[in-house]
């Protein structure tokens, strides 16, 4: 399908591109970052913004640098480079793995760490591990730059806290050195979403689980936190029965749709036994 | 690539080439209709009804109209006067209920997306611009989703002037036909006999989307003495014909012509809305246009596959023996007939019995209506269903008597020697040995070992279980010999048309009444020809799908273009030699009764004068020096109608394993062994078998159209139509046997369809048997993982399942619990 007529800017700067956003006034503008979730929306006809500012011409937006106890990501880094940067390897392999289970090959080489973000599908994979790390969310807007925590950022379906006029610039995850990590990604056929995916890392001392971060893909609007999963498996020897214990308490506080890839009680056990599958392969 | 069959002399026949079209097909840059732009040429967009059944009030189209680029506008009402009917091909019975299929709705639409106005525009863009400023009011009238609710009495009609839900029953029994036994009677027999039994089992086949890969897409041009129209179709020729009935015209005014096609499964045989609708308007605005759908439309819209309910009926004594089959259909016509609609559950009818001797038979088809998007041929169509239920209800059977379901099958099946085999439905099939497709294999999966390990999960309640699952299938194919579908009232005959044009350089041009659509026509044929002519494969080009080029034909589907096109081009070739040798005997002043033709060659027996099929080309050409009484020209063509259908078949073994925690199924072993006859070309025919698989393992555990309680399509796209890529595919294991076909020279049968329909009820056999253990013996396809997960919670994991003791005493324990399994020993054809 073709999509409705629009006007399209391709700025060089983040303040160039506040700056073409702020000047466009009344007309309904759209962020274009990788276009793998835009692009079909548009072409669909279920939006028909009157501006498309297209990121991708901003260098600055796109990489990885080492910011002390942080990797700071930029948005428009794509899928692939995360599953391939050595710094998000080495401090958030959480990431790398589950950007891995991103859809296919050609959507990763377009799709963008920050447009995930930003979309905030909750049948997308990227928002639940930067969810469970922790990761800050740096956003620009005319009056000059914010950062948000994780738990803030994601507000409702589709919906963020970055408000009309901004942009997210980059991604500020903690250096989880030396962590496990595993990304346990359940959907029908490989290229489709998620019907739930569960992210873990985990710290294992001399056998013993010392800290663990989980997070749910789908079990909700937003991505949750799954807390009662990481305080049981604290203290914890790290075997296969005891992170299954603690695994009973995925659902916990989850709020999963029924729609038609799976009903409400199949996510919530599946919640339990991929959040066991994935602890269980963080710790290796 | 250049190593000789010592027997036959073949250079290229059963070489694995590399097919020659691939390079222009995968990179694009080839004639997809879509690719076809004109000087002048208008776009359409289509205007597409929400609802699935209702009247139109009113559509105000006056926005529409005066929207940037728009050339003009037209409603149902606007076209209805030329628009004619969308013709069906098969009126299966004589009182066959035929309601008319307008290209453009008037007034009344029956299923959502059927096209309510057609916009043409200065580009695609400005056309679906002005599509979205129609403004449709519909009053909404009760929609029939559901076969079994459709045929009752009170239930609101699809077609009020046909006064009933019900398209045709169709009807086939032994008894009456004088082919088998009453099947009633032999289902009372074994009711009243305490050694037999009767099992009565219900099956759903859901409803499928064929998705191709390339949408489809049509350019019309109106200029000049003919209408010329481009189609990503896989019927020109049958096209051509239709449109020239719909629109009243001469045949001779249409040329039709169908460039590269991306691909079909039987989803671009017919004469479409959208062809027509394209028609109509180029030739009201007098100058070319094109329409090309987008995905959406494609899978709203292009018919769809499947969707029947099968109630089976098999009466057995307990030794293992069948003694009859009955089959009562429902199966869902949609809202319209397309080309063949009423018949695809009649292509099936002959194949429920399959490879096994059944002595009494019978078969019911209800075709209903409903209003959903009509359905079609969809790979296999008919015998994929016949396959599944077949089956399924053999591997029931052999659970039921405990007994090893391949040992089953062979106790049933035609013997390697009893060929040729009269059936049950009177077909004869010409060749086959099945002992041999399934001792290799077994031989390749390892069944023994494969069932060991199943009886070691069972027992020790592994999470991970494992299921094996048979099908060893036949299906007839090579559509078809003519006077066979003439005593089925379809509307056209089942013959191929070929010509061979011998050019002056030597080069071959071969003219096919078989447009490939993806299948690899180009290369097989070539290899066929370099043979038969003795010419390099180089020389030789396939030329099709151009209604003007090749003048008659009947298209591509039910795997007939090698085993019907490819023998017309052989019968073909055989008149090129013969009017060669009286030309070459001249000018090797020699008898022509002496006169051999061998590899390209044409020589005095008994001595080395000779003279070459190109230089016979030239000589003819120039025709300076040629014998009197004889017209100077080698060319020729051949019709060829078979006597006979194509049956090949082969045993396929599937091993799941089900993650007893999420319910999900991954194929852990694929194996199959297909006889598809001598192989011209055995990397095209694996590619095919791999093509086929994919397709028939998506309908067992992904695919399926599905409508909500409104009558719309809830899988539009490719995010909800979960159809599989490479990635989820398992590795196959594929090996071939060749029994040869002796109804063709060239001892062939088809591929195209085996894969899809053998494989079905592998993966579900296989499913089943892995979820024995909690008493589960079926469930409904796709078996998503949460069907599987769902099926089995609450339920009892009884691992000795299937160790129950068989009556008779000869059988002591089920498979996996040390019955006997088949080893294909006893088995004396084997091999
Ligand atoms: C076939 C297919 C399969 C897919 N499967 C998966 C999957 O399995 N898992 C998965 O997680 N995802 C999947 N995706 C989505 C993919 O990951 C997208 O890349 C992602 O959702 C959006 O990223 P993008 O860069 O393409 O953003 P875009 O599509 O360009 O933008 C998405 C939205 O975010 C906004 N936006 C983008 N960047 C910014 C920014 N810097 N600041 C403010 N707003 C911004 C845009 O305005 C738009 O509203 C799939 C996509 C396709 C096409």
């Amino acid at each position: 399908m073709i999509p409705a007529a629009f006007d399209y800017e391709s700025p060089a700067s983040v303040d160039e591109a506040l700056a073409v956003i702020a000047g466009a006034g009344d007309r309904e503008v759209k962020v274009l970052a990788g276009g793998q979730s835009l692009i079909p929306v548009l072409r669909l006809r279920m939006n028909a913004p009157d501006l498309v500012v297209d990121l991708g011409r901003i260098a600055e937006l796109r990489g990885v640098r080492d910011d002390g106890d942080a990797i700071a990501i930029g948005a428009m880094t794509t899928h692939d480079d995360v599953t391939r940067e050595p710094l998000i390897r080495q401090h958030a392999l959480l990431l790398s793995l589950a950007a891995q289970t991103v859809a296919d090959p050609q959507v990763r080489h377009r799709g963008t760490f920050g447009g995930s973000l930003a979309h905030a599908d909750p049948a997308a994979d990227m928002p639940a591990p930067a969810l469970a790390l922790g990761a800050e969310f740096v956003i620009a807007g005319p009056s000059g730059r914010r950062t948000v925590g994780a738990s803030d950022f994601f507000t409702d379906l589709f919906t963020t806290a970055i408000g009309e006029g901004e942009l997210l610039v980059e991604v500020r995850v903690p250096k989880h050195t030396g962590w496990g990590a595993h990304y346990e990604k359940f959907n029908h056929v490989a290229h489709t979403w998620s019907i739930v995916g569960v992210a873990a890392a985990v710290r294992v001392e001399g056998g013993t689980i010392a800290e663990a971060k989980v997070g749910l893909t789908n079990m909700g609007l937003v991505p949750i936190r799954a807390t009662a999963v990481e305080q049981a498996l604290v203290g914890q020897p790290a075997t296969a029965d005891a992170i299954r214990a603690a695994a009973q308490n995925a659902d916990q506080g989850t709020n999963p749709m029924s729609d038609a890839s799976a009903d409400e009680d199949y996510r919530r056990h599946l919640a339990k036994v991929l959040t066991g599958r994935a602890v269980l392969a963080a710790v290796g | 690539m250049t190593a000789v069959d010592e027997t036959t002399g073949a250079k290229e026949f059963g070489q694995s080439r590399r097919r020659k079209e691939d390079a222009r097909l995968i990179t694009g840059r080839t004639k997809w209709t879509d690719n076809i732009v004109l000087p002048g040429m208008a776009h359409l967009a289509m205007v597409r009804s929400p609802v699935a059944s209702g009247t139109i009030a009113s559509i105000d189209v006056a926005d529409a109209k005066t929207s940037p680029g728009v050339l003009g506008v037209w409603t149902g009402a606007d076209l209805d006067a030329e628009q004619g009917d969308l013709p069906c091909a098969w009126a299966v019975t004589p009182d066959m209920k035929h309601p008319r299929r307008p290209a453009v709705a008037a007034g009344r639409v029956k299923f959502a997306g059927e096209i309510v106005a057609v916009i043409a525009a200065r580009s695609a863009a400005e056309a679906r611009d002005a599509a979205d400023k129609v403004i449709v009011d519909y009053d909404d009238l009760p929609v029939v989703l559901d076969m079994n609710e459709a045929i009752k009495e009170g239930t609101p009609l699809v077609h009020e002037e046909l006064g009933t839900n019900v398209n045709a029953t169709w009807i086939f029994d032994s008894g009456e036909a004088g082919t088998g036994g009453n099947v009633d009677e032999a289902i009372a027999a074994a009711h009243a006999d305490p050694d037999s039994l009767v099992i009565e089992r219900t099956f759903r086949q859901q409803r499928l989307v064929p998705a191709f890969m390339e949408p489809r897409s049509t350019v019309v041009d109106p200029t000049g003495e003919q209408l010329t129209v481009w189609s990503a179709t896989q019927v020109p020729h049958i096209a051509r014909f239709l449109l020239a009935v719909v629109l009243g015209i001469s045949e001779s005014k249409v040329r039709f012509i169908a460039p590269d096609v991306g691909g079909g499964f039987g989803g671009k045989i017919h004469l479409s809305p959208e062809e027509v609708a394209t028609v109509l308007i180029a030739r009201k605005l007098g100058k070319p246009v094109k329409y090309t759908e987008t995905r959406s439309e494609s899978i709203q819209s292009a018919h769809h596959g499947r969707d029947q309910i099968q109630k089976i009926t098999l009466s057995a004594k307990k030794d293992g023996t069948v003694t009859g089959l009955k089959v009562d259909l429902l199966a869902d016509m949609g809202a319209y007939l397309g080309l063949v609609t009423p018949g695809v559950p009649i292509l099936g009818a002959f194949m429920y019995n399959a490879i096994y001797k059944i002595p009494a038979y019978q078969f019911k088809c209800v075709n209903v209506f409903t209003n959903k998007v009509l359905t079609d041929a969809y790979r296999g169509a008919g015998r994929p269903e016949a396959t599944y239920a077949i089956e399924r209800m053999m591997d029931t059977l052999a659970n039921e008597l405990g007994v090893d379901p391949l040992a089953l099958r062979e106790k049933n099946w035609i013997k390697h020697e009893e060929f040729p085999f009269t059936s049950v439905c009177g077909l004869t099939y010409d060749s086959g040995n099945y002992e041999a497709a399934t001792s290799r294999a077994v031989e390749l999966f390892d069944y023994e070992g494969l069932r060991r390990e199943q009886a070691e999960r069972r027992a020790r309640k592994d999470p991970i279980q494992l299921g094996i699952g048979i099908s060893t299938f036949t299906e007839m194919c090579g559509l078809a010999p003519s006077r066979v579908l003439g005593s089925l009232n379809y509307g056209a005959g089942g013959w191929e048309y070929s010509a061979i044009r011998m050019l002056p350089t030597g080069k071959v041009e071969v003219l096919t009444g078989a447009s490939a659509h993806g299948q690899g026509h180009e290369t097989a044929f070539s290899q066929i020809v370099a043979d038969q002519l003795g010419v390099p494969f180089e020389d030789v080009e396939i030329l099709h799908g151009d209604t003007q080029i090749t003048h008659k034909g009947l298209d591509t589907y039910g795997s007939r273009s090698l085993v019907v096109g490819g023998i017309a081009i052989v019968k073909a070739a055989e008149k090129v030699i013969e009017k060669a040798k009286p030309i070459a005997a001249h000018l090797l002043e020699a008898n022509v009764a002496d006169i051999e033709f061998d590899s390209g060659k044409f020589s005095v027996a008994g001595t080395d004068k000779g003279v070459t099929i190109q230089e016979v080309a030239l000589a003819t050409f120039a025709a300076h020096n040629y014998p009197e009484g004889i017209e100077p020209s080698i060319d020729a063509d051949a019709t060829f109608d078979p006597e006979n259908f194509s049956y090949p078949h082969g045993t396929h073994l599937c091993a799941t394993e089900i993650d007893t925690e999420t319910g999900k199924v991954t194929i852990r072993k694929y194996v199959c062994v297909d006889d598809i006859g001598t192989v011209v070309n055995p990397l095209i025919a694996e590619g095919q078998v791999h093509g086929g698989l994919a397709q028939g393992i998506a309908q067992a555990l992904w695919e399926e159209a599905r409508h909500d309680e409104s009558g719309t399509l809830t899988t539009a796209t490719f995010v909800d139509y979960t159809l599989p890529t490479a990635a989820d595919m398992p590795f196959f294991t594929t090996d071939m046997t060749e029994t040869a076909s002796t109804s063709n020279p060239l001892g062939v049968k088809g591929v195209g369809e085996a894969g899809t329909i053998a494989s079905t009820p592998a993966v579900i056999n296989a499913v089943v048997d892995a979820l024995r253990p909690w008493g589960i013996d079926d469930i409904q396809m796709p078996t998503t993982a949460q069907r599987v997960w769902k099926a089995i919670q609450g339920k009892e994991f009884d691992a000795s399942v299937g160790a129950k003791d068989t009556r008779d005493g000869s059988h002591e324990a089920a498979p996996g619990n040390g019955a006997p399994l088949w080893s294909g020993n006893e088995s004396g054809g084997a091999q």
